[in-house]
């Protein structure tokens, strides 16, 4: 958080009510979403409303103890995060302090008040390259320098988009080479800006791009119902809807996990602490699987847990994307997982009911929907100020109460969002793992996807996958037949098709993500297993034509091996399906 | 501290009263009434020149005339590590005619979020005796898992059977390693005498009291006094968990009656109300009871918390279990229909869930093939309890010999596996080779779930062979 390290306090005011989260003071100079220190412990806050003398501010810590009478003070600039290096591999409250230096100032395990610490440790010194010499011209974004910020990543030191005007040139007239801290001047231009490696930008502002993009590249996710049905591209964005214990969490990490993107920002956004314990012990273990450096060196993590302070909870969504932003500049590919914007909903909901606003639907503030399409809108596949190509991809987990989807949440995240993947109680119960309902899914990115698949994977990928859906529809139709009359009534075609779907489910959609190996399928073994199911279903049918009974094509034990490629190491799936190819055809040409 | 005679408005649990001097949010406030009670409050809001006070033992018997004095301090729990084997009622105060409680710190209740940052991931296998969750849901040192139920359901008997129970099984082989004590702390919240009498029976034949602390808050005590029980609680917990090194098992019971206070409290503020009356701000609030559970870096100590809720008409989509089930890591379910089937303890494992359970199972923790069998376990189960739909429709001849074998699988499953009595103690071996008595009667191909070697480790063969002998 940006505001330590300003001192310019502009006025004071007087505390005149507090409730909860919500504090109002009189005779404060402060604009909308300046960011004050309320109370004689200094507790962070925003304003929010202002109205006549009185100034309404909600507070990102608890506010026991604090009385009217006591002083406010105001910063005089908005809530900003610290944009350098050093953001990768650490872990963020919703106002970007870092909770390890949090745990170090306060001595203790539990989050105590009115503690601040900047956003990037403003000690450190890194090393940077100059990209440029004395002279060059630069203009707003351009990159001055770079900095190895972790193994995985560089760090690439910008000209903040705030230093010139758009379409304003400058000249370098002094660069430097050598270790410096962030706040150091790296190199300066004729304008007498001092450029360093730290960047303050205000959350709630989206930063500037050049040009907004329709994305055509995939996110590969390594979930193969995600890549081989409802795939998203880099740039694109996507919703997790789902009841408790459905797997949201579970799938949202895994994509933090695996997807190909350059940076992860992961924000635990109102849910367990023992999650966000579990990512931070699992990501510096486990390998990125582009790259082979710890995850970490590529995750910027920002956890604000469900007991953390309800206002942080609202702001730490905009501190995550601000990031995301920063790093798109650079030219990286970024995915940003919010887990979950329900909670996000619901502290706007709550700090509205302090203010006592009319409520919309279901007590939700009326601009929801707004606030929901602008945080979405954020992401896109852009040309920077810079001239890259840089992209944010926003996944946001949404907890519908009770998994009705009908619910304003997850409504207005449907209008805004291109890919939908509906997390299914049912299919969790029967442990069918990634529980994403492959009948009420859907992406709205396959289309313009198709073409990288087809290049990149297999030329069949497009056509392949369509039989994969014929199939799957038909056995859902089949499904309610065979509830009123049971399986044996059916005609055997019919049958076949049943025994086909099934290993569609279990074989290729089910994906086991505490597997060491099933937890990551690349999109060639994703192709590879739906190939063997489809060759499966040839021979099968053309046995069936050829009049053998659909029992005794049903007995033959090639076809249950195809369980087991999900399991099976990268390198040897070929081989392994290749043979329980063989063996199925050998099998049934036996039986005709 | 100042005295006030300034009360202007009195109304349900919510007393008004102008002041002079500024009063600090959530400060505590004592009320004497002209009767000479002393009442104790918290305050809500605060502003220049007035405040609003939540009174915890009701409203009755304060008039305009009442004194109100602020104490200039939030609401303190006394800890000492003497408060074990002590009944105290809802607002800490003792009840069992024991001596005067000597704090040896007072802190304060609402207590602070754990650092995610200093959290140590919970993944010790707690063993429970019950099959259902240690084997199909299991519970871990640290963790929150509810139990949901309704009304008339025996999930108080679960829950003590639990807290007997409960071990650790390096523990019982006395290693040695660890030798933090287990302490069980009890918040009732608006239970009747009769469900609190069958817990204090229970804690006193089996000795368990002098390792407990009681809070009682009964149905007839004031609602509004529920809402600092489990704060009181578990700031107890933090305490012996924490600094005494403690692991403490933490039993609140029943949260349904603590969200109606919270609601009771919300009208009587007049505030905007969210889903069914309850106020917009429960998830947060029940976040900061639940997730007191947990482990710290560093620290020997734990806090596990099982918190009962019955749910309203058995919805499991009610506010209530909803948001219970958002926060907590898993839920343990107590079935009506397996309850009436005579099935004991009631818990129906489908919609069942232990969320640290993957990583507190396996090798080195309980067995290696427990993750696979339990998976395949609910696999099966979920597909006979599939085929018991169809075979009401269409009658059991018409099912093939394998839907046969499912549907009596689920039969066995809960007659054998779920079923074992509110007494008896099953360890995990015992748990698991039950369920690989009841996988071995499906054919070894169905089992998918399972890793080949662990099936040539556990099959039964013969088992297999019966099978096929009786049809």
């Amino acid at each position: 958080m940006s505001q330590a390290t300003d001192s310019d306090v502009r006025e004071d005011g007087v505390i005149e009510s507090v409730s909860g989260p919500v504090v109002t003071a009189v005779d404060l100079d402060a604009r909308m979403n300046d960011v004050v220190y309320v109370g004689h412990e200094g507790l962070m806050g925003e304003v929010i409303e202002i109205e006549g003398n009185v100034t309404t501010i909600q507070v990102y810590e608890e506010t026991s103890g604090v009385s009217p009478g006591q002083p406010v003070e105001s910063t005089g600039a908005p809530l900003s995060v610290d944009l350098g290096p050093g953001m990768l591999d650490t872990i963020y409250d919703g106002v970007q302090r870092p909770l390890d230096v949090l745990e170090d100032k306060m001595g203790s395990a539990f989050l105590d008040r009115g503690v601040d610490s900047p956003g990037i440790d403003l000690e450190k010194t890194w090393e940077f390259t100059p990209e440029l010499e004395e002279g060059d011209e630069v203009s707003r974004g351009d990159v001055v320098g770079t900095v190895p910020e972790t193994e995985s990543i560089d760090h690439k030191v910008m000209v903040p988009p705030d230093a010139l005007e758009e379409g304003e040139t400058a000249e370098v007239v002094s660069i430097e080479s050598g270790n410096f801290t962030v706040e150091e001047t790296v190199a300066e231009l004729d304008t007498g800006a001092e450029i360093s490696m730290r960047q303050e930008w205000p959350v709630r502002k989206q930063r500037p791009a050049a040009e907004k993009y329709t994305p055509t590249k995939p996110l590969v996710s390594g979930q193969r119902i995600l890549d081989g049905l409802f795939p998203i591209a880099k740039g694109g964005t996507a919703a997790i809807p789902g009841p408790f214990g459905s797997g949201k969490t579970v799938t949202q990490q895994s994509l933090a996990k695996f997807a190909d993107a350059d940076i992860v920002v992961y924000i635990g956004c109102g849910e367990r602490g023992n999650e966000m314990t579990e990512v931070i012990d699992d990501f510096p273990e486990l390998p990125d699987p582009q790259t082979g450096n710890p995850l970490m060196a590529r995750t910027c993590l920002i956890a604000n847990t469900s007991n953390m302070p309800v206002a942080a909870r609202e702001s730490c969504i905009y501190t995550g994307i601000t990031i995301a932003e920063y790093y798109r500049d650079m030219g990286y590919d970024v995915a940003l997982m919010a887990d979950s914007t329900s909670r996000w909903a619901e502290a706007m909901r709550e700090i509205s009911s302090r203010l006592e606003e009319m409520p919309g639907e279901e007590g939700y503030p009326a601009y929801l929907a707004a606030r929901l399409a602008e945080f979405y809108e954020r992401a896109g596949y852009y040309e920077t100020i810079n001239g890259n190509e840089g992209s944010v991809t926003a996944i946001g987990a949404v907890s519908p109460p009770g998994g009705d989807f009908s619910e304003p949440v997850t409504q207005n995240t449907l209008r805004i969002v291109k890919a939908f993947w509906a997390l299914d109680s049912d299919l969790a119960e029967r442990r069918h793992f990634p529980a994403i309902n492959w009948n009420d899914s859907y992406s709205l990115y396959r289309d313009q996807l198709d073409e990288w698949f087809e290049n990149n994977v297999d030329e069949n990928w497009s056509s392949t996958r369509q039989w994969a859906i014929d199939v799957l529809d038909e056995e859902d139709e089949l499904q309610e037949i065979v509830q009123l009359v049971g399986k044996d009534a059916l005609p055997e075609d019919q049958q076949l098709t049943l025994e086909v779907a099934r290993y569609l489910r279990e074989a290729w959609l089910q994906q086991n993500a505490l597997h060491d190996v099933d937890r990551y399928s690349p999109p060639e073994k994703t192709f590879r297993i739906l190939e063997g199911i489809k060759a499966f279903n040839d021979e099968a049918f053309e046995a069936l034509d050829a009049g053998v009974p659909v029992e005794e094509i049903q007995d033959i034990d090639a076809p249950p091996r195809l369980n087991r490629i999900g399991t099976t190491p990268d390198d040897e799936v070929e081989e392994f399906v290749s043979e329980i190819e063989d063996d199925i055809a050998e099998q049934l040409r036996e039986l005709y | 501290m100042k005295e006030y005679k300034t009360i202007t408005e009195i109304s349900g649990p919510l007393v008004f009263a102008e002041v002079d001097e500024p009063v600090g949010y959530d400060e505590i406030v004592e009320i004497e009434t002209p009767s000479g009670e002393t009442k104790r409050g918290q305050v809500l809001e605060t502003s220049d020149g007035l405040v609003s006070i939540q009174v915890f033992e009701g409203t009755d018997g304060i008039d305009r005339n009442a004194s109100v004095r602020f104490i200039g301090e939030t609401l303190k729990m006394p800890v000492t590590e003497d408060l074990l084997g002590r009944v105290l009622d809802g607002s800490g105060r003792p009840i069992d005619d024991g001596p005067d409680i000597v704090p040896e710190e007072r802190r304060d209740i609402v207590g602070a979020a754990i650092n995610p940052f200093s959290r140590e991931y919970p993944e010790e296998f707690i063993q429970t005796g019950v099959s259902a969750i240690d084997g199909m849901n299991t519970l871990v040192r640290g963790q929150k898992l509810p139990i949901f139920s309704s009304s008339g359901l025996p999930h108080n008997d679960l829950a003590l059977q639990i807290a007997r129970q409960a071990t650790v099984p390096e523990e019982a082989e006395g290693d040695g390693e660890d030798d933090s004590e287990f302490a069980v702390i009890f918040g009732a919240m608006g239970i009747t005498q009769e469900e609190a009498n069958e817990f204090m029976d229970d804690f006193e034949r089996t000795g368990a009291l002098e390792r407990s602390v009681v809070f009682m808050n009964l149905a007839d005590d004031p609602a509004v006094e529920r809402t600092v029980t489990p704060r009181l609680a578990l700031t107890t917990a933090e305490y012996l968990a924490f600094d005494k090194d403690y692991h403490v098992l933490v039993i609140l019971t029943d949260m349904t009656n603590y969200c109606e206070a919270l609601r009771e409290i919300g009208a009587a503020r007049e505030e905007v109300p969210g889903r069914r009356g309850y106020p917009g701000y429960m998830y947060t609030d029940l976040a900061q009871i639940y997730e007191r559970a947990g482990r710290i870096k560093g620290e020997e100590g734990s806090i596990t918390q099982i918190p009962i809720l019955t749910m309203p008409s058995n919805d499991i989509t009610h506010p209530i279990p909803d948001l219970t089930g958002y926060i907590t890591e898993g839920q343990i379910i107590v079935d009506p229909d397996l309850n009436s089937q005579g099935v004991k303890p009631p818990v129906n494992v489908l919609p069942s869930l232990s969320r640290l359970m993957d990583d507190g199972i396996g090798e080195g923790l309980t067995r290696g093939d427990h993750g696979d069998v339990s998976d395949q376990l609910y696999a099966a189960y979920a597909e006979g309890e599939d085929k018991r739909d169809l075979v009401n429709i269409v009658g059991r001849e018409a099912l093939s010999d394998l839907d046969n074998k499912y549907l009596d699988f689920a039969d066995r499953f809960e007659d054998e596996f779920i079923e074992q009595g509110f007494e008896t103690d099953r360890d995990i071996d015992s748990t698991l080779d039950i369920g690989w008595d009841l996988l071995s009667m499906l054919p070894k191909d169905v089992l998918s779930r399972i890793d080949e070697d662990l099936i040539d480790e556990y099959y039964e063969e013969e088992g297999e062979a019966e099978e096929v002998a009786a049809d």
